[in-house]
């Protein structure tokens, strides 16, 4: 257990590394107790692979990483994680709910046998809060985008995380869906005290929510307010590239002069 | 009446259900074959709904066909076909299950590895110069020539079968469902890989004595994949595909005991009309249930992009 005055994430020199290939290196921050995190950066700059290592699946390839007090392990049960999908195969015979409950004992040995009725209850709360009760029950194949992601989140939240560490959820939903995805996760968050990771594309939908953003680009790290990180003095050093960071009257911002991709912020 | 009445006369069949069961229950050779097939059939149906739900039925197909070289090899060289077609199910399907979903779309290969067994067994039949039968037997069952020693060994395979299924259920259903989460949960999901392609093979074996190698797709596949259509709960799956595999094995039997017809094809006959049934029966049931909600569906349209 993570005490409240330990940093959530501690990682200090860290550095990804796949095989040979280095990732991104040099990479030292915290991340405090129920903060929210947005990581953004292009394609392929290795924000999955933050996560990666959160997780435990892969071990640092230099420095050092803790992570609610300990180092990453696999099977860390309070940590939730939603992967980046793929789709779910349209005729998948499984329903939503059954989704949900392997995040209680997906892990476990054996058939449920017992304390099947607690487990029921858990499943229910956890899919009222993601206000998925009624279509919890369909094969989750046949489900919009939106509301697969509200029962991934789900499934997440029914093992009782300290942690969220969400790939791209906000991806293929439609501008109205992420908007109500990115504000189900803080208020979530807010309410049972989690620390959230969210690996997103687009900052806009998430700006009123975030704490700070850690943008992984061109090898490095670097973490702060949106309004510090995402400049053109700092993404153009981050990049090494000339960048060009504007600002609408919204209030929201477009980041420029990188691959097409990157200016994908689409509304 | 007496036993010798019956053999007088034309072998019952009617509303007599009891009188029926008698009849099948007549002979040695039927006892043995209804045991061993409802054990056949009940680890067949089990694991049959994981190897749909994982997208093995190929693969699933492919072992069997390894396992005719296997037990025409273990022949030529003086073993029983038994050990010749384990050794080789269980090391094809551990080499599969350490591909894991690498395996998927390896459709060609797959093929290939396939044909090259069938033309394996086919010299190794050839080579040993006994008579046909033998291949015939393996490739499509021999379930009226089961000795009770055979029942024995059934019954020991599918036991272990089944018990080992469910010890690893919901961690074999997590990575099933849900791979990159489960691993991160701590689930070994390579480790569950192999395990399932190795019992897989232990359950191939095992049906091959009852549809042989060729029709085994009917006992694994059809009955899973009917189940899935009709519940979208895995226990319930499970337990409907387990038992409509033992239903498909028991109608088989009891066509073949009363027409001059292999029970080969009553299994399989019996497998893919009720596959054909079932798609269509789902379909209707699913026009029926879109047309209740359709607002729900409406407002969904209009939201998603």
């Amino acid at each position: 257990m993570a005490r409240p005055d330990t940093p959530a994430i501690i990682a200090d020199g860290l550095a990804a590394a796949y095989r040979d290939r280095l990732i991104w290196r040099n990479a030292t921050f915290t991340v405090s107790t129920g903060e929210f995190v947005a990581v953004l950066g292009p394609n392929g700059s290795g924000k999955s692979t933050l996560l990666r290592l959160l997780l435990g699946l892969l071990p640092p390839a230099a420095g050092s990483l803790q992570v609610l007090g300990q180092r990453p392990q696999r099977g860390n049960a309070d940590i939730g994680y939603v992967p980046q999908r793929r789709n779910i195969d349209r005729d998948l015979p499984v329903r939503g709910r059954d989704f949900v409950h392997l995040g209680i004992d997906g892990s476990h040995w054996g058939v449920a046998v017992g304390n099947a009725a607690s487990n029921h209850q858990r499943v229910d709360q956890a899919i009222r809060s993601v206000d998925a009760r009624a279509y919890a029950d369909r094969p989750i194949g046949r489900l919009s985008g939106g509301e697969q992601q509200r029962l991934l989140l789900a499934q997440a939240l029914a093992g009782k995380p300290q942690m969220l560490l969400l790939d791209e959820p906000l991806a293929s939903l439609d501008l109205r869906n992420q908007i109500l995805i990115a504000e189900l996760v803080a208020e979530l968050a807010r309410a049972n005290g989690l620390t959230v990771l969210l690996i997103a594309h687009d900052i806009n939908p998430l700006l009123p929510i975030v704490d700070r953003v850690l943008y992984v680009a061109h090898g490095g790290v670097a973490i702060g307010k949106p309004a510090e990180v995402i400049t053109t003095e700092q993404l153009s050093r981050l990049y090494d590239a000339p960048i060009e960071v504007l600002h609408d009257s919204h209030g929201h911002m477009f980041v420029v002069g990188l691959e097409a991709e990157s200016a994908h912020h689409d509304a | 009446m007496t036993p010798d009445l019956y053999l007088a006369t034309a072998p019952y069949f009617g509303w007599d259900l009891v009188r029926v069961a008698q009849e099948l229950f007549r002979y040695g050779f039927m006892q043995h074959a209804f045991e061993a097939g409802t054990i056949v059939a009940l680890t067949a149906g089990v694991i049959g709904y994981f190897v749909v739900l994982r997208g093995l039925s190929f693969a699933a197909h492919a072992l069997s066909h390894i396992g005719f070289a296997g037990a025409t090899g273990a022949v030529l060289v003086g073993a029983v076909p038994i050990v010749g077609l384990l050794a080789f199910t269980m090391s094809a399907g551990a080499v599969m299950g350490a591909l894991g979903q690498r395996l998927r779309g390896r459709d060609v290969t797959i093929g290939l590895v396939m044909a090259w067994s069938l033309g394996l067994g086919l010299l190794f039949t050839r080579l040993y110069k006994g008579s046909a039968n033998l291949a015939i037997g393996i490739l499509f069952g021999q379930i009226f020539g089961i000795t009770s020693q055979d029942v024995a060994v059934t019954f020991v395979a599918g036991a272990v079968t089944v018990l080992l299924v469910v010890a690893v259920y919901r961690p074999l259903l997590f990575s099933t469902l849900d791979e990159e989460v489960a691993e991160a949960k701590g689930v070994p999901v390579r480790a569950l890989s192999i395990a399932f392609m190795v019992v897989l093979a232990v359950a191939v074996s095992e049906a091959v004595q009852v549809v042989g190698v060729l029709l085994i797709f009917a006992l694994i596949v059809a009955p899973a994949a009917i189940a899935e259509r009709f519940t979208t709960r895995p226990s319930r799956g499970v337990l409907l595909a387990a038992i409509l595999a033992v239903l498909f094995t028991w109608a088989g039997l009891t066509i073949a005991y009363y027409l001059p017809y292999p029970v080969g094809f009553f299994i399989t006959t019996i497998a893919f009309w009720s596959y054909i049934l079932a798609r269509v029966l789902s379909v209707v049931v699913a026009r029926r249930a879109t047309g209740r909600v359709r607002p729900w569906r409406e407002e969904q349209a209009r939201h998603s992009p």
